[in-house]
Order: structure tokens, then C-alpha cells, then sequence
């Protein structure tokens, strides 16, 4: 702090901690004090706000675990998240280390350009983009019979299966970016020497690649969990009657029903699970904040 | 692991990625061109721009691709200093107060856009303001400022603060310091940061779907219009975007191959 009051006085170091106090406390503290708090008031009509009904309750959250549906979504949606992190890494892995380790250095900057071009286009599009294909008379039903694969359409967008193919499709560069980064940092001579004295492929990736490749791993999962868990384009998009997203309900409650405080509650719920998560994996890597937002 | 055998194996991986992250993209294009009242390339009904024309006139998509660039600029206005003054304010910081910090601000890219949005309409709400754009720019700002933070904070790494002190030393005001020498090597990551906010307000759904009030943005429109009465218009749109951003990409190669060109006589 008196370094920065010497580099730029007081006015100018007055105007950046204010900058910093507005960001932190008023959009990000606060409003999410608030969130909890909201989420254990009573949902009430306008007159009887701060009357004698506005006591705190639990009854948000009891709203919760006393109906089995919702419980059910919210266990698929962390299950789903989890298994859409899972195919994401062993897609994009392969693809990492080839670009960082393999691929000419040449060819890398057009090969990262045709990548992010998904990435420019919004995730709306993206999903919107599954939707067609997958659609009972889509293009991918219709390839399939013509080579003889399936002789009746599929069905695709029953069940999560369309959901899980749209949050793949919609993320894995995510996963991509990051284990790309990690690996890029590692001496290749380790590899080589690795290589040298004998050891098999898978055991290179076992004992040097993957653990240097740790941190990238670890933000790679974070963010496409995260992003999973908490879409909502996706699911509403791709997803059946039968195969509903945590995310869904929340915003029934906010809009539909215009229950904010029970929404708070579940919106709160979701918190929790992303937080349980991050550090879960930060534990289990043994990374720190500053490695996964990177 | 020079050359190996393997490799046309990971070569072949990279071209099957690379279809299958562009081949949906190109579905959805084809299907802006065909006569079907159904956005699909199958069956294939006959050529038309029909859907071109509805697009254009269709008022309320203006509308909303009005209020999109609106917020946006409001996001890269109000993030990019808010950025920049935390990743200073981070630099000269050190020990328990520095990861505290640096813990609080890196939160919000961590939480899921629905919890950002339903907490900053809370927030306003008690306040007695309604939703409308002004929340989304808020809601917007309380992540993407995070990002402008850390691309600054990273260029910072670079900085020589001795070029500061000689400055001050040589009797420079402070606001004289931060304009003609911090802030010209911050440069690069400032812009970096201004286009980044600006993209992630445009993509943003999650925050602005809570936050937005009866007001419209891009995402929220073809979102809502995708769950109503599906037509290809929207695959127009989705023809437009993507040209834009071929064009875009299209452009950057260009200009990279030439820089190369000029710089390989020297290196070689």
C-alpha cells in the first residue's frame, strides 16, 4: 500500500481502491450476502414484506430436500458434469500434446485459428447447431442409414445423451486450452531422455507428461464442470421432458413460479456444489487458486 | 520422439477434431439456404435467401443487436479500469492479504452465471432498482473484470518499476507516471482485455437472462425465438456471425503470413 501511495499519490491510489472496493463489495460481496440471505426468507406477496410472516426459515431449502425430483436433477446434473469433464479430458489431451510436443511450429498458429473459430461463434449457435443434427430427420439420422449403420432413425434428444453430445461439443476447448498450456512448459528433453532409457509410451505420459501436465488438468475440469453444471442453453435446448438440468429449475422458480427466495436458495445450492468442487480438485491435484485461474 | 510412426495417427486426430468442430457449423449454414420451412439441410428443399429477408426485416433482432453492443461497451468501459486498478493494487501487495485478494477476485469466474445473475437482481432489487440493462452490465462487469485483471496483472510481470522511479525521481507528477509510463506498457494487455470484455458480454446468457428485465440482447432473443417458433432465420444469423468471423480469422492469418514473410529473410 505505501509503495503504491509513492509510485502514484494519494488521489490516484484513493481512485484505484475505490475501483477495486466498488467491483469486490458492491457486485460481488454484497449481492451474494444478499443471495443468502434472501434464501431464508419466506416468499411473501409485496404488503407483507417486513410484517410479522417475514421471519427467517428454512423452508427454501426444506422445499428442497423434501422433494425427490429435485435432488434427482441436481444428482444427474453433477453426474453428468462430471462424466461431459471426463470425456472432455480424453479428447482434448491427445490433441494437446500432439500441438504442443508434435505438430510443426509453423502449422500451429492456423491450426489454433481453425480451433477458436467455434469459440467466436456464440454458444447459442453451437448448441442450436446439435439441435439441427440431432433432429429425427437431422443430417446425422440420415448419414447413418445411408451407410448402413442403423436402418431406423434414432431418436437422439431423449435422456441426457443429447445434452451430454451439446456440452462436449460446447466446451472441450476449454479442457483443450489449458492441458495445451501445461505441456507446452515442459522441457521436451525429458521426454527424450525419458524415451532414452527405455520406457514405454503410456508410461512417459504416466510419470512425466501427466504430472507436469497437473495444473492444466486441474483448470481444464474446473472450468468445464463449472460451465456444465451451471448452463443453461444447453440443457434447455437439447434436453427432453424426462432429462432435466439443475439450472432449469432455478429458473422456474425465478420466473415462473416468481418464487426469488426459493430460487435464491437453489441458485445458493449451486454455489455450494461448484465450491465443493473447485476445491475438491484443487485438493486432488494439489494446485493452488492461482494455478487454475490461469 | 522425433519423428515416429505414431504421428500421422495424432495427424489424423487433429483432422477429425477439426471436423468435428467445424463440419455443425457448416449444417447450420446450409441450412440458411434451404427452401424448408424447418431449419435443416435434409431433405433439401431448393435454394433460397428468404430467410436473409426475414432477418432483416425482423425489427425486434435490431432491436436487440442495438441493446448487445450497448451493454458491451458499457462492460469494456467499466471493466477495463476496474480491471486494471486490482491487478496494480494486487501487484504491490504481497503475502496473506495478496492470495485473500487475489481469492476474491478470481470467485466470480468461478461461479455459475445464474448465481452471479440471481444475486445481482437480489442485490438491486432491495435497492428498489428494477432489471433492465443496467443490472446486466453490472452483473457482467463482477466476472469479466476478473479477466481484464488477470491480463494485466500478467503483463505487470514485465514491467521494470525502476523506469518509475527515475521518472519520479526526475520530477514527474504521479499522474504523469501512470500516463506516460505504466500505462503505455500496460497497452497490450489493455486492448487485449477491452476485446475480450467486449466478446464475453456479447456471449454472455446466463447473467443477462436474470438480470435483463423486459429488455432484449442477441442471445436472449435467438434463445427465446429457438424455444417459440423455430425458422431458419435464425440459421441467416448464425451465416452472418460465422462470415464475420471467417472474414475476421481470414484477415488475422493474412496479416501473420506477411509479418512472417518479412521477418524470415532476417532470421534465415
Amino acid at each position: 500500500m505505501k509503495d503504491l501511495l509513492n509510485r502514484y499519490g494519494v488521489s490516484l491510489t484513493a481512485l484505484m481502491v475505490l475501483l477495486v472496493a466498488f467491483w469486490l463489495l458492491v457486485l460481488v460481496i454484497v449481492p451474494n450476502l444478499y443471495l443468502f440471505e434472501n434464501s431464508f426468507r419466506p416468499y411473501l406477496p409485496v404488503t407483507e414484506m417486513g410484517g410479522p410472516k417475514d421471519v427467517y426459515t428454512l423452508k427454501n431449502y426444506l422445499t428442497f430436500f423434501q422433494s425427490p425430483i429435485h435432488i434427482s436433477v441436481f444428482f444427474w446434473t453433477v453426474l453428468y458434469s462430471s462424466i461431459v469433464t471426463t470425456l472432455c479430458f480424453f479428447m482434448a489431451y491427445p490433441l494437446a500434446y500432439y500441438l504442443s510436443k508434435k505438430a510443426s511450429a509453423k502449422s500451429l498458429p492456423t491450426i489454433f485459428l481453425l480451433l477458436t473459430i467455434p469459440l467466436w461463434v456464440s454458444e447459442i449457435m453451437r448448441s442450436f447447431a446439435w439441435f439441427i443434427i440431432l433432429s429425427l430427420k437431422g443430417p446425422l439420422n440420415y448419414f447413418l442409414i445411408n451407410i448402413h449403420l442403423i436402418d431406423k432413425p434414432i431418436r437422439w434428444m431423449t435422456g441426457f445423451r443429447s445434452v451430454m453430445i451439446g456440452l462436449v461439443y460446447t466446451y472441450v476447448l476449454f479442457m483443450l486450452f489449458p492441458i495445451y498450456n501445461a505441456i507446452q512448459s515442459l522441457d521436451t528433453s525429458q521426454i527424450e531422455a525419458a524415451d532414452d532409457l527405455g520406457a514405454p509410451w503410456w508410461r512417459i505420459h504416466w510419470r512425466v507428461i501427466l504430472p507436469h501436465a497437473k495444473p492444466g488438468i486441474a483448470s481444464g475440469s474446473v472450468m468445464v464442470f463449472m460451465l456444465s453444471a451451471g448452463s443453461i442453453l444447453v440443457p434447455t435446448l437439447l434436453a427432453s421432458t424426462n432429462s432435466r438440468w439443475f439450472t432449469e429449475i432455478i429458473q422456474q422458480w425465478m420466473f415462473e413460479s416468481l418464487d426469488w427466495n426459493t430460487g435464491a436458495a437453489y441458485a445458493f445450492l449451486l454455489l455450494i456444489l461448484c465450491t465443493v468442487f473447485v476445491t475438491l480438485v484443487m485438493r486432488i491435484f494439489r494446485v493452488k487458486l492461482s494455478d487454475i485461474a490461469k | 520422439m522425433t519423428t515416429k510412426k505414431s504421428d500421422w495417427l495424432f495427424r489424423l486426430y487433429l483432422y477429425v477434431f477439426l471436423a468435428y468442430l467445424l463440419l455443425p457449423l457448416i449444417v447450420m449454414g446450409g441450412a440458411a439456404f434451404n427452401a424448408s420451412r424447418f431449419p435443416s439441410v435434409f431433405p433439401w428443399v431448393g435454394f433460397t435467401l428468404q430467410w436473409f429477408v426475414d432477418l432483416w426485416n425482423d425489427t425486434r433482432l435490431l432491436n436487440s443487436f442495438k441493446n448487445t453492443v450497448l451493454v458491451a461497451l458499457a462492460v469494456v468501459a467499466l471493466s477495463v479500469p476496474i480491471g486494471t486498478a486490482a491487478a496494480i493494487l494486487i501487484n504491490s501487495l504481497g503475502g496473506a492479504m495478496r492470495s485473500a485478494l487475489y481469492g476474491l477476485m478470481v470467485a466470480p469466474i468461478l461461479t455459475p452465471g445464474a448465481v452471479i445473475g440471481i444475486s445481482t437482481l437480489l442485490f438491486w432489487n432491495t435497492l428498489a432498482v428494477p432489471p433492465g440493462l443496467h443490472l446486466a452490465v453490472l452483473g457482467q462487469v463482477s466476472y469479466i473484470a476478473a479477466f481484464v485483471m488477470l491480463l494485466v496483472l500478467a503483463r505487470l510481470q514485465s514491467f521494470d518499476r525502476a523506469l518509475e522511479e527515475a521518472a519520479l525521481d526526475l520530477g514527474a507528477s504521479h499522474a504523469m507516471v501512470l500516463r506516460r509510463i505504466l500505462l503505455p506498457h500496460l497497452y497490450p494487455a489493455l486492448g487485449a482485455g477491452a476485446v475480450i470484455a467486449f466478446f464475453q458480454s456479447i456471449e454472455n446468457f446466463n447473467i443477462t437472462l436474470f438480470t435483463r428485465g423486459p429488455y432484449d440482447t442477441m442471445t436472449v432473443y435467438v434463445f427465446s425465438k429457438v424455444r417459440s417458433g423455430i425458422t431458419p432465420t435464425i440459421n441467416a444469423l448464425a451465416v452472418i456471425l460465422i462470415t464475420v468471423t471467417l472474414l475476421g480469422a481470414l484477415l488475422v492469418e493474412l496479416r501473420r503470413r506477411h509479418a512472417d514473410r518479412r521477418s524470415a529473410p532476417a532470421s534465415a
